[in-house]
């Protein structure tokens, strides 16, 4: 029985790293449901035990179902009809299986029928979904609108919307507009307080809107009359069965296609308040995109997987002059960087989620009693973590995925350019990665302040300091040697004063930091695993060469040139 | 059917599906250590069906019979995953060495033990491919039974079964009580849900618990429990079980083993495409 999740033994790995005990009593609160629910585990083992099973459960619905429906899906694609959307057959049958597998709504606390899951299984079985079909990842990935609900919904918001995810029911997040994409600021959708009605009305226009027509949608909206910036507007949550929202067309999109993405018309559509006025863009939707960013971070993981399996399948079946083209070194050095950029990525992608975890799991129980002053510090220190680490996360991993699909396409040659092969739709799924939850260019924006305030750097300098095995120092030696490199040229970019010239090396400099922690955290597994050295070898010395690049770049860029390369 | 009580006949048998080189010892008997054990492919289609029975009407219980070793407790929990609401073992050194005729006798008598409305089972399972257990439950029950059924549904007391047969479709009517059989070509079985995985995990016959002795489930989890029955707790003859209830004895067993000889190997040619048409006219396996 083919599965994603056994048949991939990285997964298991990060499943079972030394710090998910503390991230699963924390977010366990010292298993405390066991008394109320016959369901929740009653210690870490069992817990574990219970992540291992459902992510066998979703790893067999993802090779036997969701995969095999994702050329079918990607052909047929969602219709709109009376101004509501239709999904692809496949689609349908894709939720049926994940829903009746209960598996929706995974991150919620068990009274609002979830599983309590933390995010590290969760973003797995994000990977696994995304592997089997990227479209399809969306309309189940965004179960996160829940999590921003639970964060700063009241509790009778949560009663009402909560439990219907566990049944199946669909989110979206209506951000975007035709004038505010990468910049919400500009959102004009309006809401008014309709006092006969005693309900919060919206009246205007979304578009890009990614499984617009959901039963559930957090939409971003202006409340605040006469004002223009982030500051007047509000979030607000839009049952579908209170009706007022029309889907008017869906894109025509280049891949992803088997999710609709809708242009929406609110005429007088009610909803609720999401926690309090003015603070939708400034502090939910910031919340929601992070989690929107971890989770493009593990499609493009997924992606990348799948387009990997496809390519050395291909390689390994193929024979030009006499043998299988995998055995000739162009291609065979092309298949072992995609294995290892994968691994590197994937290695990134869990230290995040468990960042993620640990201030997700402090914050919740903040809310139940104070925090020690160590308690405090753990929760700030992973927060601020999360918060740099994301955007890396999603930088990195939604290029290397483009790439990676790139490479897949090339070693299948002129096959990979006929749409008879899955790769040629991976390529395409691949290219929306780097683009929608914030362009890559706006996660340098995010990352680079890693960069400027020490942070990557400070997290570098605990790094060093693991155990590592003699066998492996000669790799933390080449780590040491990049972070001082690292050093220099942030210090001599930031010393400049100019901030225009930080802009224009941040992507350099973040990649840089990127290329270091990867390093390290694949030395780490190495540490843990003697399997994972020869990628640890390879992978560093390839982050010696790239980071050498941007190192030499630097130093030889004087100030004025950056006048050549302004547009006029 | 509001209320109505369903129960499903289901056995654990060795994967046959995806047989190696040692899949039979020496003495021809197949050689169960090396093939996993799994829950017979056709009685999952016919859990399905009670499951979605179940889904439709108010009140439905869902109960899985299994006759088996001790591990075979396995199949009940496996069902447990999928939404049935409690299952029974009938295990009991009595009982092996049973061939279909004493398998069908002490289902039967588990069966009027558990009083249902309907019966449900795969068409066969795929180690023995004999078909028979579900016609002789029934026979036993005295009970009406319809085979191959692919889908099913009620329509006021009776239920509208549509049956796979080898030239063509057939829908009958039939009333409770009944014994169904179900093809392979029936909805394949739902996957486990999280939540009941989770839960049943803990799910052990009396038997289990003894051997694992984990103090923690039976003090916290005593509502989690797969019923064990032996002969005595379905009254049945011990003369009519095992070897002395089988009529079935295996004569000889001959191992058959595929000569590469048995094989041509054709090219693409016009000429061979020839002759293997008239080969295949000549010895009428066409035309």
């Amino acid at each position: 029985m083919a599965n994603f999740y056994t048949d991939n033994k990285d997964l298991r790995f990060h499943l079972t790293h030394p710090v998910m005990e503390k991230i699963v009593r924390l977010k366990e609160m010292d298993y405390r449901d066991r008394e109320q629910f016959d369901y929740a585990p009653h210690d870490f083992e069992d817990a574990m035990d219970n992540f291992d099973r459902v992510l066998e459960i979703i790893g067999a619905i993802c090779a036997e179902v969701i995969g095999p429906n994702a050329e079918d899906v990607d052909h047929e694609g969602p219709t709109v009809s009376d101004g509501h959307v239709t999904y692809a057959r496949g689609t349908r049958e894709n939720h049926e299986a994940l829903t009746r597998a209960g598996v929706i709504g995974m991150n919620f606390p068990r009274k609002y029928d979830g599983l309590n899951f933390p995010m590290v299984p969760y973003v797995m079985a994000a990977e696994l979904v995304s592997r089997a079909d990227a479209g399809f990842a969306n309309i189940w990935g965004l179960q996160d609108c829940g999590e921003t609900i639970l964060e700063f919904a009241t509790d009778e918001i949560r009663q009402q919307f909560l439990p219907r995810f566990n049944k199946g029911a669909t989110a979206a997040m209506d951000l975007t507009e035709p004038d505010a994409g990468s910049d919400l600021q500009a959102v004009q959708l309006k809401a008014h307080f309709d006092e006969s009605r005693g309900t919060w009305m919206l009246n205007g226009v979304k578009r890009f809107i990614t499984n617009g027509d959901a039963e559930i949608a957090l939409v971003l909206a202006r409340s605040e009359e006469g004002t223009t910036d982030g500051r007047g507007l509000s979030l607000f949550v839009y049952d579908r069965n209170d009706g007022g929202v029309i889907v008017r067309r869906i894109e025509n999109k280049m891949g992803i296609k088997g999710s609709p993405t809708c242009e929406l018309v609110f005429r007088n559509a009610p909803v609720k308040l999401v926690g309090e006025r003015r603070m939708g863009l400034i502090k939910y939707v910031m919340s929601l995109m992070n989690g929107a960013r971890l989770g493009v971070g593990a499609q493009s993981v997924g992606i990348a997987q799948a387009a990997y399996e496809e390519a050395r399948k291909y390689a390994s079946e193929r024979k030009q002059f006499g043998k299988t083209i995998d055995q000739f070194p162009a291609v065979f050095e092309m298949l072992t960087l995609m294995r290892i950029r994968i691994e590197a990525m994937r290695t990134l992608l869990y230290e995040t989620a468990r960042f993620v975890d640990t201030y997700k799991a402090w914050s919740f129980i903040a809310a139940e009693r104070p925090l020690t002053k160590e308690e405090r510090e753990d929760l700030k220190n992973n927060t601020r973590l999360a918060d740099i680490y994301t955007p890396m996360v999603k930088l990195i991993s939604s290029e290397w995925c483009n790439r990676i699909a790139y490479d897949a396409v090339q070693i299948h040659g002129g096959a990979g350019f006929i749409k008879d092969f899955p790769v040629e739709r991976l390529y395409r799924d691949a290219r929306i990665t780097s683009i929608y939850e914030g362009t890559s260019q706006l996660q340098v924006v995010a990352a680079v302040r890693g960069v400027t305030t020490g942070g990557y750097l400070a997290q570098i300098r605990e790094y060093e300091k693991n155990e590592i095995r003699p066998e492996l120092d000669h790799l933390r030696k080449e780590l040491i040697t990049l972070t001082g490199d690292f050093e220099k040229r942030v210090a001599q970019v930031t010393s400049a004063g100019n901030n225009e010239l930080t802009d224009f090396h941040a992507r350099r400099l973040v990649e840089m930091a990127a290329n270091i922690i990867m390093g390290y955290l694949l030395l780490h597994d190495a540490q843990r695993d003697a399997v994972y050295t020869a990628s640890a070898e390879l992978f560093i010395s390839h982050a010696v060469s790239e980071n050498l690049v941007r190192s030499e770049y630097i130093g030889a860029f004087e100030e004025k040139t950056l006048g050549l390369y302004k547009v006029s | 059917m509001n209320g109505i009580k369903i129960v499903v006949l289901a056995k654990q048998v060795p994967d046959t599906r995806n047989v190696g080189p040692d899949a039979m010892k020496a003495d021809g008997t197949v050689n169960r250590s090396v093939l996993p054990a799994i829950f017979n492919p056709e009685d999952l289609n016919a859990l399905e069906q009670a499951l979605r029975i179940k889904e439709c009407y108010e009140g439905v219980t869902v109960t899985l019979l299994t006759m088996g070793p001790v591990r075979a407790a396995e199949i009940i929990r496996e069902g447990l995953y999928r939404g049935a609401d409690d299952g029974v073992l009938l295990t009991d050194r009595a009982f092996a060495g049973s061939d279909t005729l004493a398998t069908s006798y002490a289902l039967a008598l588990a069966v009027r033990r558990l009083a249902p409305d309907l019966v449900l089972g795969g068409r066969q399972a795929i180690d023995g491919d004999t078909a028979q257990v579900g016609p002789q439950v029934a026979e036993k029950l005295g009970w009406p039974q319809v085979t191959y059924a692919e889908a099913m549904q009620f329509e006021g007391e009776k239920l509208i079964i549509r049956r796979r047969l080898e030239r063509g479709v057939e829908t009958i009517a039939a009333r409770l009580p009944l014994v169904v059989t179900v093809n392979g070509t029936a909805p394949a079985c739902r996957y486990r849900n999280a939540r009941l995985v989770m839960k049943y995990k803990y799910a052990r016959t009396d038997t289990e618990l003894q051997a694992e002795s984990s103090d923690y489930i039976a003090a916290s989890r005593p509502f989690i429990r797969i019923t064990e029955w032996g002969v005595d707790a379905i009254g049945a003859d011990p003369e009519h079980l095992g070897l002395s209830g089988s009529p079935t004895k295996v004569k000889e067993i001959e191992n058959v083993i595929l000569q590469a000889k048995e094989s041509k190997h054709l090219t693409s040619s016009n000429a061979d495409i020839e002759s293997l048409v008239r080969e295949l006219l000549e010895n009428h396996t066409i035309g």
